[in-house]
């Protein structure tokens, strides 16, 4: 070794480094960029999956752009993100803003329990959600308790309201996860921040707004991520659920690659909405992280 | 009550309300499991008692036994080659000096942010002209690609945080960079990579849709898979007994989370953030 390496080991350059990411790269280059290449190179074409590609260029998008299911699939997507995002980050930062100076005996367990959802098969926690909504489930059995027979109904089975039911599900996941990421972050705000305030005067809203919610900025921005594209993705809670009915009402973008792909041999179509989902997620990701980035 | 005990008292409150609404669904399926066959419960009333019926019809009927197996299979494998490969490439990243590092990070990025629902119809075509539909190595090699971006930046940011002036020592004393990663570096990380293989674990164990499409011998399922079978299935169309199943399927996870939890939360939480 040089007297150079002596003085900054770290600085040598050696092609043999390489060797240790070709491991990974490998698997990532066959798995994910080459499968990526692939659709998108399959969303220029028709295919029905065994014939020869034929090349149509961007048909495929402007066909599914003006398909009223697919429209309506990507509007329900836009509903789910309420009751997957919104909802569980209100109720997160609401709590979290209670919770600045409380500790409590049992936040463990609290902590445990509230982030069960958030470990388990979407397809277990889909069919246990089937039975609380079942005609004759603990929802509307509790409901005709109360005398509310009239409001009782076969909840995923309803054209009306499966879309909600569904969306309540995702809210069930993902409240747990919310909150326990922002009392952590709460925790983390020096107290001296939330004194200042209190000796200039500032009410609990007004301590809110100007010490918890900008100082709690980074857990937003990664609620708002995990949780919208969550949204987005949410294969399995459907196709369990509902799959996607009745009728389309439920019927969300990734079951609609799903059912092109594998059930109506519409393959080339499938890949062009998998680059449309992929090109939405990639839009909002980057408008999350504008929108919510440091000031300067 | 004082203002300090009035605060801890709505603390309790809020949390107890959220501890029963997340746990009334499950509370609600294991009694509905539990209860005396061909007696329906409404979910509104205590089982009469406790009857395992259920569990035994659902183990037999649904080929849990193999379902939990090919589960176990595709999970050991995926964890172990995504641990081994992702450590060796984190290890790089951070310590080693690598000409081009800033695009190739560039381009795991893409892989942390894209929908895999979006390419899993590449994956069943490709599987299928490789003769590979209907065996393990098709759920195997998509999940460990797909694990290794996240696994990577969790890994490069646990080796930030072991000192520099470690593995200098070691340097000055001639060590090479494999006898630093293995000797040096790698007892820094056991917790890092401990928490990483739970979060991998619990991926793998849950993923469902690529198992959708590429198996579709009953002897092959995972256990999600073999679950929706079951619960799609008019014969066992008893959902008490497809609650059981439903069981059978969370067990394995929820044992892990029980002695670990702590590992779930923290790496969800400051995985999360850190990316």
């Amino acid at each position: 070794m040089s007297n150079k390496n002596i003085y900054r080991p770290q600085s040598k350059f050696l092609y043999s480094s390489y060797l240790y990411i070709i491991p990974a790269f490998v698997f990532y280059i066959l798995f994910v960029l080459f499968p990526l290449g692939d659709t998108l190179y399959t969303s220029f074409t028709e295919w029905n999956g065994i014939s020869e590609k034929k090349w149509v260029g961007l048909d495929q998008y402007i066909k599914n752009l003006s398909d009223k299911k697919i429209t309506s699939s990507i509007k329900h997507s836009f509903i789910l993100i309420i009751f997957y995002s919104f909802l569980p980050i209100i109720i997160g930062l609401l709590i979290a803003g209670l919770m600045i100076r409380v500790k409590i005996r049992g936040m463990t367990t609290y902590r445990a329990i509230l982030f069960l959802p958030q470990i388990l098969s979407m397809i277990v926690v889909g069919i246990s959600w089937r039975w609380i909504y079942a005609p004759k489930g603990p929802l509307n059995s509790g409901l005709d308790f109360f005398g509310l027979e009239d409001v009782s109904r076969a909840w995923l089975g309803s054209f009306d309201y499966s879309l909600m039911a569904v969306g309540l599900i995702g809210t069930w996941v993902m409240f747990g996860f919310t909150m326990i990421l922002f009392i952590a972050g709460v925790q983390k705000i020096p107290i001296e921040l939330y004194d200042a305030a209190k000796v200039d005067g500032a009410g609990a809203i007004s301590e809110f707004f100007n010490v918890t919610l900008p100082n709690l900025r980074g857990e937003i921005i990664v609620a708002l991520i995990f949780t919208v594209t969550l949204a987005l993705r949410n294969f399995d809670l459907i196709y369990i659920t509902t799959g996607g009915g009745p009728g389309t009402s439920t019927m969300i973008p990734s079951m609609f690659i799903y059912k092109k792909a594998f059930q109506m041999g519409q393959v080339g179509s499938a890949s062009s909405l998998g680059i449309m989902l992929t090109l939405m997620i990639f839009t909002l990701v980057s408008l999350i992280l504008i929108t919510f980035r440091e000031r300067k | 009550m004082n203002y300090k005990n009035k605060e801890k008292f709505i603390a309790h409150a809020i949390f107890l309300t959220g501890t029963i609404f997340v746990l009334y669904p499950f509370f609600s399926i294991l009694f509905l499991a539990l209860s005396e066959p061909g007696k329906r419960i409404s979910g509104f009333t205590l089982p009469s008692g406790i009857y395992f019926d259920n569990f035994i019809k659902a183990w037999t009927g649904g080929s849990f036994n193999t379902g939990l197996l090919n589960s176990f299979i595709v999970v050991v494998f995926v964890v172990l080659i995504t641990l081994i490969c992702a450590t060796l490439a984190a290890y790089a990243f951070e310590k080693l000096n690598i000409f081009g590092i800033t695009p190739l990070f560039a381009l795991l990025l893409i892989g942390l942010v894209l929908p895999y629902e979006s390419i899993v119809i590449s994956y069943y075509y490709s599987m299928r002209s490789l003769g590979l539909v209907n065996t393990h190595l098709s759920l195997i090699l998509p999940q460990i690609g797909l694990s290794i971006p996240f696994s990577i930046f969790w890994l490069r940011a646990s080796f930030k945080s072991i000192p520099k002036s470690l593995s200098e020592a070691a340097m000055i004393e001639g060590a090479g960079r494999w006898v630093i990663l293995i000797k040096i570096l790698l007892p820094q990380m056991i917790p890092a990579l401990l928490t990483l293989t739970v979060l991998l674990f619990m991926w793998t164990w849950n993923e469902f849709l690529l198992a959708l499409i590429m198996i579709q011998d009953e002897g092959m399922r995972t256990a999600p898979l073999a679950l929706s079978y079951f619960a799609g299935n008019k014969r066992y169309g008893d959902p008490a007994i497809t609650a059981a199943a439903a069981i059978w399927v969370a067990l394995p996870v929820l044992i892990v989370y029980i002695f670990l939890q702590r590992r779930f939360i923290s790496g969800m939480v400051t995985g999360a953030i850190k990316e």
